[in-house]
């Protein structure tokens, strides 16, 4: 590809992660959370979208103590150090389920559907989970 | 009758399908995704308090708390714990699963 910048050898590709899944009720969120730490590993260009029950996802405020799972929720807030910065929440969703920018445990780019359509179109590799 | 639901209604259609079929009068208790029906502000929210016209809706804590959302429930939900949810199927007779 044209646009893809060379470093160290290695050739940097954009890595797409699309969440559509709630926390707690299936494996999926936390699965997706492991994959894209993993891929951070591998210094790629990564973002994460967050669309339909992926939102809650990155609710504030989750306690599993009663449900005696594993609260993940705080590894968002550690994403940055792994230079995973680029978080995008579908504006639709979010208005769907009643939820502000203020509900959220991170800061996000909340998006538009057009805005977000763009956003997969640059891609390299799209993963959904 | 005590009717179930444990996914999201956002997700699937087993909660409005439940709504479709339970009769007036019955117990409905969302648990895991299925908490996310009993939220305000969602667009299932005049959904479900339509439905506490006839029926009564309840929702199990802690899938609430473990999601972040104990404040949002809607208005007129009741809220049970683990102990709640055994007396809701001791007390309406068979269960009804809405998977």
């Amino acid at each position: 590809m044209e646009d893809e910048m060379m470093e160290e050898g290695g050739v940097i590709k954009k890595f797409m992660y699309i969440n559509r899944t709630a926390p707690y009720g299936t494996i999926y969120a936390l699965e997706a959370l492991e994959v894209v730490l993993i891929g951070a590993a591998f210094e790629q260009d990564v973002s994460m979208v967050f669309i339909d029950d992926g939102i809650y996802q990155l609710k504030k405020d989750q306690d599993t103590d009663g449900i005696e799972m594993k609260n993940f929720s705080k590894t968002y807030r550690a994403l940055e150090m792994y230079d995973v910065e680029k978080l995008y929440v579908d504006k639709q969703s979010l208005e769907e389920r009643g939820l502000t920018e203020d509900d959220l445990l991170v800061d996000v780019e909340i998006k538009t559907t057009d805005e977000l359509t763009a956003l997969m179109e640059e891609q390299d590799v799209v993963l959904s989970f | 009758m005590l009717h179930t639901v444990n996914k999201s209604p956002f997700e699937k259609n087993s909660f409005e399908t439940c709504l479709r079929f339970a009769k007036d009068g019955s117990a409905i208790l969302l648990f895991e995704d299925g908490v996310y029906a009993a939220l305000q502000g969602t667009k299932f929210a005049p959904v479900v308090e339509e439905a506490m016209k006839s029926k009564t809706i309840y929702a199990l804590g802690p899938d609430l708390a473990a999601r972040g959302v104990s404040d949002k429930v809607l208005e007129g939900v009741k809220v049970v714990d683990y102990g709640g949810f055994v007396d809701l199927v001791a007390e309406n007779g068979p269960v009804e699963s809405w998977l």
